[in-house]
């Protein structure tokens, strides 16, 4: 364990990130996508190693895997006993959240040299994608709390930059501001809830916080004693640290950010949607996860609710968008409910020892970000070959684009959850955890897995059956070696990465441990998948009227569903209504008649003495001189007469 | 004949002084103005001769400062001067009622 080493994973982007920045204009105009993709490539090499040092040589001891920090740095000193530092934090969940992040990113970074070929601002576009991929890489190593706020404010303004890649298209410029102002939002929670946590611990530092606020002691005590309406002064900080991973891994109703990121180019969605910021908000549950087991007992509850409700109802909006990016969108807000209420599955007796549930979540970051990045870049390709979002331009492409067609069906397959893609794993463990928990949750998921199932191959079929779109001719090539081997790499990824014995890699406790296939088990939800991709088979697969006359009967519900439950508008009538008309104005009203009004009644009363005494500066010499000398005649009165008696 | 004592030095003073006092207020003419004013001064001179004399003849601090301030004055009636000549120059006078355009 090489702290330099270490230290060289997230410093590559960045220095691609500064390389690209400064001098991309001059030098690397048509280079900018070599240089990104080299030095990716090299951190993505080092992280490979350092991970599978740490599984397999160095990280287990004693059958536990170690938590290591090998680069702490004093950053801020404030006073003795308050230092922020800056430091790496080495264990199984960041060493696999390198690996996602290093080898998505590269996926990306080379998929895009084909992609953004041509464009005006390549360069910029190589450097904005090495600044996100060094925020994340700084995010998973971070070693404490206040460390970990930096680098995820730089995810957002990363986020921000490339949401708004295409700046002179004012839908990309509103969709990066909202993306902004949505995480934004969510993070003033995580601050306070930061300073709450760690004003209750007394440290920054994650090791020191999670066994102080974990284990009985009296720091646990004064925690769980002082309290603020009715709840502890713990429940309080994780509820808000919650807050801000809800707005970074778009739950409800924060959301609402996600679909219209979708106005970045393509391959910076797969980079957002797979591997960097939406899994954010998991990560940082999965970070103080022992907090949130052992003392958040109830909280956790919350969470299960809200990421199951997230599951299910993403996947019903996306059942019925049309753009086949918001459908993935969608798609990945369902998914991230998934990993959520995965982690939110602790059995009550444990107090957060291994268990099922926060394996079955990370293992599911771990497939999802892959397959997830195999389906964007995949509609990456589709929109580059049709030059369209629309699923209506679109049909019949399974013989214009077959390795595409190919891996996309192999993605489909694997969200779908069918046995042996990688879905299936990692959605089973999900489900057994939830099963042994709470069945409510369990039927929830269920349903949500067959919504899964439908609205993936709706937009399999969609695209590359049906029928061919009139008036549209294509006769270019598929594509490609640069838009085609990542499409590749990632497919063979989706069929080998459920095999991962993820359980003896991470796991609550960080003891490895034995996970079993329950094939009876497996049979609910992989026929309630098949199930899914028939009815999509039978509704999509040849045009028909089906479709139609189904959105017909349903009547105000798909209107809704396709309308998002009209939560956007909801968000707008509660910020227009209620913060700009009972918030601001009031407080812009007071701003502008007491604050301003002090200052300018000052102004204005000196003004009125002024203008009532102006007369003395009469320009008359002798008066001047008459005012002297009476003003001596006073002052020297005072003197001569202060001691008479009478005074 | 009657010695001259302190007493009656201090008169003289008072009245030249109030008689300054009275051309400064009165008169409109800026060369009558500096003349009060070298009145005055010179009655302070008279006074401080005068407490020289009778209550410390042992110093010489009222003499000392006598001749200071007839240094000053002449320095201050020099410049007083100058002062008028520019008046006349821009103003074809010396009156000071003319000179008030430095007001509100």
């Amino acid at each position: 364990m090489n702290p330099t080493n270490i230290l060289l994973i997230p410093l590559l982007p960045l220095l691609s990130f500064v390389l690209l920045g400064l001098f991309g204009k001059s030098f690397f105009k048509t280079k900018a996508g070599l240089v990104g993709c080299s030095l990716m490539l090299v951190s993505f090499i080092i992280a490979v190693v350092t991970a599978s040092s740490y599984f397999f040589s160095t990280g287990l001891q004693n059958g536990q895997y170690q938590q290591l920090k090998p680069f702490i740095m004093p950053w801020l000193k404030f006073a003795n006993g308050l230092v922020i530092e800056m430091g790496l934090l080495i264990d199984p969940l960041s060493m696999i959240m390198i690996f996602v992040v290093t080898f998505i990113s590269l996926m990306v970074h080379i998929f895009s040299l084909s992609y953004m070929k041509g464009e005006e601002r390549f360069h910029v576009y190589y450097a904005f994608l090495g600044l996100f991929t060094f925020s994340m890489l700084g995010l998973v190593l971070s070693s404490n709390i206040f460390q970990i706020y930096i680098f995820w404010e730089l995810v957002g303004v990363s986020s921000f930059l490339l949401i708004g890649f295409f700046y002179q298209k004012s839908s990309a410029l509103a969709a990066a501001k909202k993306a902004f102002i949505v995480t934004r939002f969510a993070d003033l929670g995580f601050l306070i809830g930061i300073l709450l946590l760690s004003a209750q611990a007394g440290t920054l530092d994650f090791l020191e916080l999670i066994s102080k606020l974990s284990t009985p002691g009296d720091t646990l005590t004064s925690a769980l004693a002082t309290t603020f309406m009715g709840f502890s002064a713990l429940s309080w900080g994780l509820a808000l640290v919650f807050m801000g991973a809800a707005g970074k891994s778009a739950m409800f109703p924060l959301h609402i950010w996600l679909p219209d990121a979708m106005e970045g180019p393509t391959p910076v969605s797969a980079l957002i949607h797979a591997a960097t910021m939406v899994v954010a908000g998991v990560f940082l549950v999965a970070r103080l996860y022992p907090v949130y087991a052992f003392s958040g007992a109830g909280f956790v509850h919350f969470i299960d609710d809200i990421g199951a409700f997230t599951a299910l109802f993403a996947a019903i909006i996306a059942c019925t968008q049309t753009d086949i990016k918001r459908v993935l969108a969608y798609s990945t807000i369902s998914q991230i409910g998934f990993m959520m209420f995965a982690l939110g599955q602790v059995p009550p007796e444990t107090n957060g020892a291994a268990n099922l549930g926060y394996t079955a979540s990370i293992f599911h970051l771990f497939t999802h970000a892959i397959f997830k990045a195999l389906l964007f870049l995949g509609a990456g390709a589709v929109i580059h070959y049709v030059h369209s979002n629309e699923m209506k331009d679109m049909g019949g492409l399974r013989k214009k684009m077959p390795v595409t067609h190919a891996m996309f069906l192999l993605a489909c397959l694997a969200i779908a959850g069918i046995p042996p893609f990688a879905g299936f794993f990692s959605k089973e463990e999900i489900l057994l955890a939830a099963w042994e928990n709470n069945p409510t949750i369990f039927w929830m998921a269920l349903v949500t897995s067959g919504l899964t199932a439908f609205y993936m191959f709706r937009l399999y079929f969609s695209i590359f059956w049906n029928k061919e779109p009139e008036g549209h001719h294509h006769h270019e090539k598929e594509g490609d070696i640069f838009l085609l081997a990542p499409l590749v790499i990632l497919g063979i990824g989706t069929v080998v990465a459920g095999f991962v014995p993820f359980s003896q890699l991470v796991s609550a406790d960080r003891k490895p441990f034995e996970t079993e296939l329950h094939l009876q088990f497996s049979i609910a939800p992989v026929v309630v998948g098949l199930t899914g991709i028939l009815l999509a088979s039978w509704m999509y697969r040849k045009h028909s009227a089906v479709p139609e006359n189904l959105a017909r009967n349903m009547g105000g519900f798909y209107k809704a569903a396709k309308n998002k439950f009209y939560i956007d508008e909801l968000w707008l009538g509660f910020t227009k209504g209620v913060l700009f008309n009972l918030i601001a104005k009031p407080a812009a009203w007071f701003d502008r008649n007491i604050v301003d009004g002090m200052v300018k009644a000052t102004g204005s009363g000196m003004e009125w003495i002024s203008y009532r005494i102006r007369g003395v500066q009469s320009g008359k010499v002798q008066q001047y001189g008459l005012f002297f000398l009476f003003g001596i005649i006073i002052i020297v009165s005072v003197y001569l007469f202060k001691n008479v008696p009478w005074r | 004949m009657m010695e001259p004592g302190l007493y009656h030095l201090l008169v003289i003073g008072a009245l030249l002084f109030f008689t300054g006092i009275y051309g400064f207020f009165t008169r409109r003419n800026m060369i009558s103005m500096l003349m009060s004013i070298e009145l005055m001064l010179n009655s302070v001179n008279i006074n401080f001769i005068a407490f020289n004399k009778y209550l410390w003849p042992d110093t010489l601090g009222g003499t000392f400062f006598t001749v200071f301030v007839i240094a000053i004055a002449a320095a201050e009636a020099a410049v007083a001067l100058a002062i008028i000549i520019n008046l006349y120059r821009s103003h074809q006078s010396i009156n000071v009622e003319v000179a008030e355009e430095m007001k509100y």
